[in-house]
């Protein structure tokens, strides 16, 4: 099972400078596991010590934001689309 | 309608059908025309709020000096409200947004003093924050934080749609401040039993994003999940394709934030569509076109458009 993730850029220097890169899991905390044995240091940035996704780090699984999908437990399948953004302001 | 004068006119904006994007007679999506307040956006509302707010609390007072970090639209709101009450506004806006808004800023009043376009808003409020800490007598009404925003909608925006529309089942707003979602999500859902509030959030190119490291992320202090029902990030391509596709369809020239708002929109009218059921959707059309025109938003191939955008806080 594949699933597509793309990384910004500053967190690119934990994926050799790669946009896009490719993981399994059928949860989101499992892509992240699996990300981890590659990309070692990625899982840290996104996740906290207490399990949760960190504040300022937005997760969407095909453009929806998993918080509203059961954060880390959100269910992936195969040909999703991960994307992964720092929070920002807009207005 | 009389008025006594201009921000007396703010609100009560038109309720308008879109008979032909709509998918079926069962599920229906209605545009709030925010573009018909007095300068013509949403924030109309979240400015006059504030500023009242401030004047009641009695931290405003004649020939005050109010800061804002904005995009624009919130600074353009203001500008007009400070220039008729006489207050002097100083707006920290990220250099890489449109040259309207900084013509239509600097006409109304407004002094200008710009961030650096890498970290997008984020460093408008950082350099704001400063700024307020360097000049205490200097008022910042901080949208972001500020609880009148959201009030303007909870008071406003919110019974406004409800009264034209009882039947309402989803609303849809974009994620900017949170204001219109929580003051408008808050009150409809206290009136609307199993309405969905869904946000719309415009997703911009890489340089918006570059941040130096993830913990100079930013969340407004008014961001209630709870609120929301659901959040969907949409691009640039989405957005400028649903902005044309509501003006070649309906007869809307709307701003490329409302484009991404219409995305969001029609994908709950196709589930509902998908799951048989009625659905009346109602979305805001945050302002209209013309401050974009510049962009190339509206010229050329979508790819050309999207191309353009690259780098711009297009929302």
């Amino acid at each position: 099972m594949a699933v597509q993730v793309r990384v910004p850029t500053i967190l690119r220097s934990y994926t050799g400078g790669a946009k896009v890169v490719e993981g399994g899991g059928d949860t989101l905390a499992a892509l992240f596991d699996d990300l981890e044995t590659r990309h070692s240091g990625l899982r840290a940035r996104l996740v906290t010590d207490a399990g949760d996704l960190h504040r300022f780090v937005n997760v969407y699984i095909n453009d929806e934001d998993v918080r509203f999908l059961g954060g880390l437990d959100a269910k992936l399948s195969d040909g999703d689309s991960v994307t992964i953004l720092p929070a920002v302001a807009g207005g | 309608m009389r008025f006594d004068s201009l921000v007396d006119s703010v609100g009560r904006t038109p309720l308008v059908g879109l008979p032909r994007l709509s998918p079926s007679p069962d599920v229906r999506l209605w545009a709030k025309l925010e573009q018909n307040n007095p300068t013509g956006s949403v924030k109309d509302r979240a400015a006059l709020w504030m500023i009242q707010d401030a004047e009641k609390r009695g931290i405003l007072s004649p020939g005050a000096t109010v800061l804002e970090p904005t995009s624009g639209n919130t600074g353009i709101s203001l500008a007009m409200v400070c220039r008729q009450r006489g207050y002097r506004l100083i707006c920290v806006m990220p250099e890489n947004t449109s040259v309207e808004r900084r013509q239509l800023l600097t006409m109304w009043g407004a002094e200008i003093i710009f961030s650096p376009a890498a970290g997008g808003s984020n460093e408008a409020v950082a350099v704001a924050k400063r700024l307020a800490a360097e000049h205490p007598d200097w008022v910042m009404l901080y949208q972001y934080g500020n609880q009148a925003n959201a009030q303007a909608h909870y008071e406003t925006t919110g019974p406004e749609i409800l009264a034209d529309l009882p039947g309402i089942t989803h609303f849809v707003a974009g994620l900017g401040t949170t204001g219109t979602l929580m003051g408008t999500g808050r009150y409809l859902r206290e009136h609307v039993p199993g309405i969905s509030i869904i946000a719309a959030e415009p997703r911009y190119g890489e340089l918006v994003y570059g941040l130096r490291n993830i913990d100079e992320g930013f969340v407004p202090e008014l961001y209630d999940p709870s609120v929301l029902t659901a959040r969907y990030s949409v691009g640039p391509k989405d957005a400028l394709r649903r902005t044309r596709e509501l003006v070649a369809e309906e007869g809307i020239f709307a701003g490329i934030s409302t484009g991404a708002i219409l995305h969001a929109a029609l994908a709950q009218a196709e589930r509902a569509v998908r799951e048989g059921k009625r659905a009346d959707i109602a979305f805001i059309v945050c302002d209209g076109g013309w401050k974009y025109l510049s962009t190339g938003a509206y010229a050329g191939t979508l790819e050309e458009a999207e191309a353009a955008l690259e780098g711009q806080l297009w929302a």
